[in-house]
């Protein structure tokens, strides 16, 4: 119980790390969906891009997390601040699962329903809001869950770069080989990624078309 | 008035469709009239289908061109043209995530109609086709195959259409329930004199139904018969359907008799 006890004791930091941390996933999350879902709107009507952007998004997906971020460092703008560098990174991280989703939500639903839909006389922006994204929702908001999810424990490797956020007691205690120091920033995390992906998971549901 | 002497309400001319190297369509004429059934017969691939869906412009002929009251429906607006004629497909498409009634109200709704309006309209609308009021706040998925396609050609008559297009809308049905609906389209159809091409398969339907029967045959039209002369007709194509068909015809071209 020495982990909580430590806990205990630098509550105020850990608490501020995390906050740290929220803001690391929750910008991140935010920049991936404003950019992965349209992006993910536009392969699912365009066939031919569905190729490059989802094999694009992979091959992101694939560079080790620590390698991006290192990549990332000199370019002029974003090395300024770590924790620019690290939403940026953390942004491109998300896409995947986010594109994907949103592509295979909107790719499922029913063709008959589409072309009565368009037989009747409804604009594609009509189609859109009214019919795709609404019974895509929740196919679109487990891809975000898994993002998020992510997102959470990728975040903790932006510590190495000085991004902060809960990484930063990880990587202290492994220098200090102290299993307490690290469990004070695994801990939370954990948490952090189970919460969110209840959180997500109860949306999802909520917003499930019948 | 002699029917000729009209406008034709939908005009085929010279069509052709090809989609690849496939020649779906060719040399299509046909003049549907204001308040006539005209039956597109064919086996799957014959392109009844796909002159459906060139009237109201899901897609777009390679040659030719259709004529809506007159007018080449390509100078139409297209979601404006689209709104003036009714669509009814085999699977119906509802959407799921609607009650009954804003399936129905939704053309009014976006063609900007007050709520009230719509209502009645709903209302009007559901006992036309034979369903209870209480269906209205209903989702899809929990109506029957026939009550799902009654909300079908419901929602497709909202606006009210001067032209109904149902591609096999009694199709994927029951025997019982199909010998329902064609019942109540018939019965409808006397009372709204709607201009309606209708897509089927089923000899037996087409018998009933149409006004005339249009016979179709890889990609193109063979021949053009009301229901009686369809039984008659010496055509080989139109007597190997009757032969195919077996008994009992005669009492489905007589719809009005029996």
């Amino acid at each position: 119980m020495n982990v909580f006890r430590f806990i205990w004791q630098n509550h105020g930091q850990v608490l501020e790390l995390t906050l740290e941390h929220l803001r690391l996933v929750g910008f991140s999350t935010l920049f991936a969906m404003l950019i992965g879902i349209p992006l993910g709107i536009v392969i699912a009507h365009r066939p031919r891009f569905n190729k490059p952007v989802l094999a694009s998004a992979n091959i992101i997906q694939t560079i080790p997390s620590l390698a991006l971020f290192g990549f990332l460092l000199p370019v002029p703008w974003l090395g300024e601040r770590a924790d620019r560098l690290a939403i940026l990174a953390l942004t491109l991280y998300a896409l995947l699962p986010i594109i994907r989703n949103t592509y295979t939500g909107i790719r499922g639903v029913d063709a008959a329903v589409m072309e009565a839909g368009r037989g009747m006389g409804l604009t594609e922006s009509q189609l859109l809001f009214q019919v795709e994204l609404p019974l895509s929702v929740s196919v679109i908001l487990s891809g975000v869950r898994v993002a998020v999810v992510i997102s959470v424990g990728l975040a903790t490797i932006a510590a190495a770069i000085g991004a902060g956020g809960l990484g930063e007691f990880i990587f202290r205690g492994l220098a200090m080989v102290d299993d307490r120091v690290i469990l004070a920033g695994a801990i939370p995390a954990a948490l952090l990624a189970l919460l969110a992906d209840f959180g997500v998971g109860w949306l999802e549901r909520r917003l499930q078309p019948r | 008035m002699h029917p000729a002497a009209a406008t034709p309400v939908i005009e085929f001319r010279d069509i052709s469709y090809r989609v690849a190297e496939t020649q779906v369509l060719s040399g299509f004429n046909l003049q549907v009239q204001s308040g006539e059934t005209v039956v597109l017969l064919g086996r799957s691939g014959s392109g009844k289908t796909t002159s459906l869906k060139l009237v109201n412009r899901l897609l777009s002929p390679t040659s030719g061109e259709i004529r809506v009251k007159g007018v080449p429906n390509t100078e139409a607006e297209l979601i404006r043209l689209r709104r003036s004629i009714g669509y009814v497909i085999q699977d119906v498409g509802l959407f799921p995530h609607f009650t009954v009634e804003r399936n129905i109200g939704l053309v009014p709704k976006i063609g900007g109609w007050p709520q009230d309006r719509i209502r009645v309209r709903v209302q009007e609308l559901l006992q036309m086709v034979g369903l209870a009021q209480e269906i209205a706040l209903r989702y899809p998925h929990q109506l029957s195959g026939g009550q799902r396609q009654r909300v079908g050609v419901a929602r497709a008559l909202a606006a009210d259409p001067e032209i109904l297009l149902m591609d096999e809308p009694f199709g994927a049905l029951d025997p019982l329930t199909r010998d329902e609906l064609q019942r109540e389209f018939l019965l409808l159809q006397q009372r709204l004199h709607k201009t309606v091409v209708f897509v089927t398969h089923d000899l037996r339907e087409a018998l009933r139904l149409g006004s005339r029967i249009a016979l179709m045959e890889a990609g193109r039209l063979v021949t053009v018969l009301a229901p009686k002369d369809f039984l008659r007709s010496s055509d080989a194509l139109a007597s190997a359907y009757v032969r195919a068909f077996g008994e009992g015809l005669e009492s489905a071209a007589n719809r009005g008799t029996s």
